[in-house]
């Protein structure tokens, strides 16, 4: 009797496995093809997750997602990478590897399967290519697909700058009208008047902005106002010549004017701000502008309390050089220590169709294909959408060398010396920085 | 034998068995008997301690990174070590450990001996109390770190409210964790108050072991409870808290999660402990060689002052 119930049991499991019978089993699971996708955990994530649905359907092959927080997302998948793991077989890896990946043999090269496939660079935005795809940079050696492209932009509290008293007030203090920035003096200007001030009974404050010290905060924060005051990383002519570019008259100058917006307008305790804090402070009504990535904008515009009607979105204003931003963004890579190559392939190929990138950017995601940012439509399918393009068009991104990490720790220890620490000067934190980027180079064996 | 039921027979045969068995393992010297126990253990230790040990004094006088493994190694001598020691930004961090560790421990190991001769007093519900004060060390340092963050928060954070309340400043006009100045004591204070109730319970230990006959015998000599503090408890009690003090400083002199949850190590470098810098430079610049060297280096100061710390200890042992 109990062995008529144990054979039951077991065929009865065998039939259910067989048929795929269980939560959350597709019928490519039951095939045993899946595949991992690695990247961070926010927002355009879950879209991907939505997107990647259509994927399975058409192929037959699941997907898996390992998603990492911000602020653990390079040390996680950097170890990853490092240590030869199999756990992600494809990875939408930030621009900055790019360069260490390739070298280290992390990423599989795409040039013959682009070729293969017919997915041309030439469809996607020029800065996304170079930012997310090349290394060497300006060299047509592809190790991704420009997969999110992003940049920093700024939001605003629409509903404030409407309010009769408000606009009164700034006239009078100003001798303008309130309204969007147009230059980085503009803006400063606009933070020092919410600073402190009483919305609907509310003490409000300025601005919230890029301070974090442990990552790449503070370093994706400031790089905007030092573009702008006309910082370069090297001598154009003259790769790996620091002197005089990072540390111009003007590059210094964009360093304490960042400082300046740091001490007289940001909320008390941001010493230590990224992304989510800024998200918090924007959306807790406490501050009047605030600096993000372009990422967080469709969630921002949602948001029931500061969202729709009440927010506005704005490209980085320019400064006395320049105007331009930080590229932020990621190209999906195939990672060389997966056992899944030809189905992280397919993926990509799946991924570079006209209408997938039509969709993503519908479902959330920033497609870099020009086939979608080019159309007519595109600048009024988004409320942020022609800020978007506008700053895909003047993006800079910081290194991509594979000693990167060591060259973004050296600014961000320099630069936080100096804007949140008060210890010594800009001039002294940016010569400090291409003292500490020469004995990196130098032991890179760069000569210049 | 034929006729013996089925558990007979298997009770039969271990009788059987074991006297062969006793005499086989009766024939071993105890040497190797010892050797045969601790064998497993020396291996386990051999691989997962002397060996990365080993391998870490190896790496460090190389310029090896774990992330470009396919770059030739090469043999660098004593150089990252000459670099290191004369970096003026380790130096820093070796000082901001410093203060760190001094302080946190001086405070921990006065509270701790405060708080564990009150509860010694037996007074009534000591037990609770005990277990009240017991709780911070029973926290992760991750949920101390996180939580603190928030009670330091200028705007809504308890602590600012409460200072906010005895000074009279408004609760937003400080930030403990992004000010130079305090900072460091932010740290300090977290510290404190998660392990004082450890230094506590080692002290309370110290305390219960004095035998009640000592005091009775100083009463009889009418000598003051000040006089039977200073003669008889703190001299009994030093080697618990001299005991205290070695594993809070070593504890304290690796110190990384919860400073790291509290500030990153900042503002700027303020509060970069050596632990911070250290992996930095291991997991974040992929420097193998040279944080290898950092590593032997902190290893060297940290074993070399507690082996000193412990021949103190010793001394005031055997007096």
């Amino acid at each position: 009797m109990k062995r008529t119930t144990k054979t039951l049991v077991v065929a009865c499991g065998a039939v259910a496995a067989a048929f795929g019978v269980g939560a959350g089993t597709t019928p490519a699971q039951a095939q045993g093809k899946t595949i991992t996708l690695c990247w961070a955990a926010w927002d355009p994530a879950n879209a991907l997750v939505e997107l990647s649905k259509d994927f399975t359907a058409k192929s037959g092959i699941g997907m898996k997602f390992e998603f990492v927080p911000w602020t653990n997302y390079a040390d996680r998948f950097l170890n990853e990478l490092n240590s030869h793991g199999s756990l992600c077989d494809l990875i939408i890896g930030d621009s900055q590897w790019i360069g260490g990946a390739a070298e280290n043999g992390q990423y599989v090269k795409l040039n013959d399967f682009f070729k293969k496939e017919g997915i041309s660079m030439d469809d996607y935005m020029p800065a996304t290519v170079v930012g997310y795809s090349e290394w060497p940079k300006n060299t047509p050696n592809y190790w991704a697909l420009p997969a999110m492209g992003d940049a920093v932009g700024w939001t605003y509290r629409k509903d404030w700058f409407a309010r009769p008293d408000v606009q009164k007030d700034f006239k009078a203090k100003y001798g303008r009208e309130i309204g969007v920035p147009k230059t980085l003096d503009e803006l400063k200007d606009i933070a020092q008047f919410f600073q402190g001030r009483e919305i609907d009974g509310k003490k409000v404050y300025g601005a919230s902005i890029y301070t974090e010290r442990g990552s790449e905060g503070i370093t994706m924060g400031v790089s905007n106002y030092l573009y702008d005051y006309g910082f370069k990383y090297d001598d154009p002519k003259k790769p790996y010549a620091m002197d005089g570019f990072v540390n111009s008259a003007n590059a210094v100058k964009g360093l304490e004017a960042y400082k300046e917006l740091y001490k007289c307008c940001t909320p008390p305790g941001a010493s230590n701000s990224y992304m989510s804090e800024g998200l918090d402070a924007f959306k807790s009504g406490q501050v009047a502008l605030q600096m993000n990535f372009f990422a967080f904008f469709p969630g921002l515009y949602k948001d029931p309390n500061v969202g729709g009607d009440k927010i506005g979105f704005f490209v980085n204003p320019a400064g006395p050089a320049a105007q331009a931003t930080q590229l932020g963004g990621q190209g999906i890579s195939v990672v060389s220590y997966s056992k899944n190559q030809p189905e992280a392939l397919q993926y990509i190929k799946w991924f570079s169709g006209g209408d997938v990138q039509k969709k993503w950017w519908a479902l959330g995601g920033y497609s870099c294909a020009k086939s979608v940012l080019n159309d007519p439509s595109f600048p009024s399918s988004a409320p942020f959408a022609k800020e978007f393009l506008q700053s895909m068009g003047m993006v800079v991104d910081f290194w991509a060398e594979p000693s990167y990490a060591q060259l973004l720790q050296a600014e961000q220890k320099r630069v936080h010396d100096y804007v949140v620490a008060d210890k010594g000067t800009a001039q002294e934190a940016l010569d400090g920085l291409v003292k500490d980027w020469k004995a990196i180079f130098k032991e890179e064996g760069k000569k210049f | 034998m034929n006729e013996l039921s089925a558990s007979s027979r298997i009770t039969y045969r271990a009788v059987m068995v074991r006297p062969s068995v006793a005499h086989r393992i009766r024939g071993l010297s105890d040497r190797t008997l010892a050797w045969l126990f601790i064998t497993p253990t020396i291996v386990l230790l051999l691989a997962i301690n002397i060996f990365p040990l080993l391998w870490t004094i190896y790496l460090s006088f190389t310029n090896y990174r774990a992330n470009r493994a396919n770059v030739p190694t090469i043999w660098l001598g004593a150089d990252w070590y000459q670099s290191i020691l004369t970096d003026p930004d380790i130096w820093a961090a070796m000082q901001v450990t410093a203060h760190f560790v001094i302080w946190t421990v001086v405070i921990e190991t006065v509270l701790g001996f405060g708080l564990a001769y009150l509860i010694d007093k037996k007074f009534r519900g000591h037990g609770i109390w005990t277990t009240i004060i017991l709780l911070p060390m029973m926290l992760s340092p991750a949920v101390v770190g996180n939580f603190w963050t928030f009670l330091y928060q200028p705007q809504i954070g308890l602590f600012n409210y409460v200072v906010a309340f005895f000074t009279g400043r408004a609760a937003s006009s400080f930030q403990m964790l992004g000010d130079v100045t305090l900072s460091p004591w932010a740290i300090v204070i977290v510290d404190a108050w998660m392990w004082t109730p450890y230094v506590m319970l080692i002290c309370l230990a110290g305390l219960r072991s004095i035998p009640d006959y000592i005091y009775e015998a100083a009463e009889v000599d009418r000598a003051s409870k000040w006089r039977q503090f200073w003669s008889i408890t703190l001299p009994m009690a030093l080697p618990f808290i001299m005991l205290a003090v070695l594993f809070r400083g070593i504890e304290n002199f690796k110190m990384f999660d919860m400073v790291n949850l509290l500030t990153g190590g900042g503002p700027g470098s303020t509060t970069e402990v050596a632990s911070i810098t250290l992996k930095r430079a291991a997991f974040e610049s992929w420097r193998t060689g040279y944080s290898s060297a950092f590593a032997i280096i902190l290893f060297v100061t940290v074993f070399g002052l507690a082996n000193i710390y412990v021949k103190a200890l010793n001394k005031v042992k055997s007096r």
